[in-house]
């Protein structure tokens, strides 16, 4: 696969959030003291009068935009991944996921690519906080691209929408003259029968290159992208199980509570004969170190995930 | 305020009163100890503050209410449904399975409750996100909130206030139900609240402290809360818990749990009594 543009998906939340503030004057920003961090930064330098900071207090920042939900206006609430559904997991169950009031929770840094800072600051259990919280969608885009298109779709959706975004610029490989987006839908990104890899956020471009060395190898794997975790594309995923047989899911996340459990759910309830496979971070705390050996050293690897196909087709 | 109107507040807070009695014996669950402290405030801002239209409840420019000890739900119910926002007769579904009365209070099922609320500490951050809004909207209207004295132990609290205090939210309205006792004890031996005047000041709060059983200190408070520009307003209402029974005043063991069957004979007999006195029969 040729060598492509890179940019960061937060890169993506902090460019729509700006496009979107021209054309939608209900938009309001909230910040915990990070938002040159999260690219919120970007949305303050454009309309000042409508960001507000918020301090080091992500609690309060939740129930803060739940209040000023209440009022009508559309705030986006952004912290680190870690802060924002950690810190903040009990204001957002109760302020925001009770009451369904139209609150966008824009969470950067998620996931161990987070790298130096560490364990303390590396949220591998997002998914599972916000998956579990009734009415609330949950995004991980995949690039740049997606992740400004998923920003724009949380904006037209009504309800509480969680986005996480990432600190690593990888790949940018959706083109977005002709990329459409919607919450609840997967993307086929590449066919195949042997097997279906189901991959969100930094992991589908590390499966879309491992399909093609297993393509090579002469495995013929299905591709698909889940940025939409929850609701998720049931449909999709039981197509993938009925054609295939076996699934993997890719994600940057505790293989506990996130795409694969929600996957492995479905496919189990369904009655039809599938195995799936899980690759995440295996139940375990990070460390410090730059972002790519990390997810080396996890798994969450283009190598790693044609290892791991290999070895469940016993080839 | 007149003595007329003082008595007609005196006759509604112990309707509200009767409310609470009458609710939490039926629903055989709550929390009628802090409720019946915070009966007299609750009456006033329905009555005499706030701009609110039963007939309307959603109007977008009506001043908004957050009870954020949101555990005085029937205290809130009781007020709301003497206002006219819903019949009377719901109270007595307090807590039942398919009530709109739920447990703590849910904006989304129940006419007039502007936000859902119950754990403690988080109330008053969406007030100051209302108030917040409201400001950059454009708007006039006011955002009160109540919370109890033992709540404020929560950290968020104090996150709350510091932001109410950065944004200058002169439209918003603290108000503290002291009543001094929270479900372990008395908040002096459970946690130390100290000198919470000097602190709200210390906040940048514009504060007053009153009788929380007082409807012309209330008057004139409220009046000082509106008067004060710039500034964030904290109202310190003295109250004892468990007012106007005798048996549940200033009692901790009042905080959650119902009257039986004898108990409420008893209470209720107590706030029947209280009314009719105050109506001249």
């Amino acid at each position: 696969m040729a060598d492509v543009r890179r940019s960061d998906t937060r890169a993506g939340y902090g460019r729509a959030l700006v496009e979107l503030g021209a054309e939608h004057d209900d938009i309001i920003v909230f910040d915990a003291d990070l938002a040159e961090s999260t690219r919120t930064g970007m949305f303050k330098k454009a309309y000042p009068d409508r960001h507000f900071e918020c301090g080091i207090a992500e609690g309060n920042m939740m129930a803060v935009a739940a209040g000023a939900a209440a009022m009508g206006l559309v705030p986006f609430a952004s912290s680190f991944a870690m802060f924002a559904v950690g810190r903040a997991y009990e204001q957002i169950r109760n302020s925001i996921g009770y009451t369904q009031l139209n609150v966008k929770i824009g969470a950067s840094h998620g996931g161990i690519s987070v790298g130096e800072d560490g364990a303390s600051h590396q949220c591998n259990e997002d998914f599972a906080l916000m998956r579990s919280i009734p009415g609330m969608v949950v995004l991980c885009p995949s690039d740049e691209v997606e992740a400004a298109a998923a920003v724009k779709a949380s904006y037209e959706y009504v309800g509480p929408v969680y986005l996480r975004f990432g600190r690593l610029a990888i790949p940018v490989f959706h083109d977005e003259s002709n990329f459409k987006f919607e919450i609840g839908k997967g993307e086929v990104l590449r066919e195949g029968s042997d097997v279906a890899i189901i991959a969100t956020g930094l992991m589908v471009y590390e499966a879309l290159k491992a399909a093609e060395t297993l393509a090579a190898e002469g495995i013929d794997a299905r591709v698909i992208n889940f940025c939409s975790i929850k609701p998720l594309d049931r449909e999709m995923a039981l197509k993938a199980a009925r054609d295939c047989g076996r699934i993997i899911t890719c994600e940057e996340h505790s293989i506990i509570g996130g795409l694969g459990e929600a996957v492995s759910a479905v496919v189990a309830e369904s009655g039809i004969p599938c195995v799936v496979r899980r690759i995440g971070i295996n139940d375990e705390y990070g460390y410090s170190g730059p972002a790519l050996a990390l997810l080396k050293a996890f798994g969450l690897s283009a190598e790693n995930v044609a290892k791991v196909t290999r070895e469940f087709l016993g080839k | 305020m007149t003595e007329f109107e003082k008595r007609e507040l005196a006759i509604r807070a112990t309707k509200v009163r009767m409310g609470i009695i009458d609710s939490t014996h039926a629903a055989k669950a709550g929390h009628p100890g802090g409720s019946l402290s915070a009966a007299d405030m609750l009456t006033y801002l329905y009555f005499k503050e706030m701009n609110v239209d039963p007939a309307n409840p959603k109007d977008p420019d009506r001043d908004r209410f957050v009870l954020s000890k949101g555990h005085a739900a029937p205290a809130l119910y009781g007020a709301l449904a003497l206002r006219g926002f819903f019949p009377w007769e719901d109270l007595m579904t307090l807590r039942h399975i398919g009530s709109h009365l739920q447990g703590h209070p849910n904006m989304n099922s129940t006419p007039g409750v502007d936000m859902s609320t119950g754990s403690l500490g988080q109330g008053v951050s969406a007030a100051c996100g209302m108030a917040l809004a409201a400001k950059h909207l454009g708007k006039t209207c006011r955002v009160y909130t109540l919370l109890g004295d033992g709540e404020i132990e929560e950290g968020e609290v104090w996150e709350a206030m510091m932001f109410a205090s950065n944004y200058k939210l002169d439209n918003l309205v603290v108000i503290i139900d002291k009543n001094g006792l929270q479900i372990d004890g008395r908040t002096e031996d459970v946690m130390d609240l100290g000198d919470l005047p000097a602190k709200l000041t210390a906040f940048g709060f514009g504060v007053t402290e009153i009788d929380g059983h007082d409807f012309t200190m209330m008057e004139s408070a409220f009046a000082e809360a509106r008067e004060t520009k710039g500034k964030p307003f904290a109202i310190i209402m003295r109250t004892t818990k468990g007012r106007g029974v005798s048996f549940m005043t200033d009692a901790a063991e009042w905080h959650g749990k119902a009257p039986n069957d004898a108990q409420y004979e008893v209470a209720i007999a107590e706030i029947k009594a209280q009314l009719a006195e105050l109506e001249g029969k």
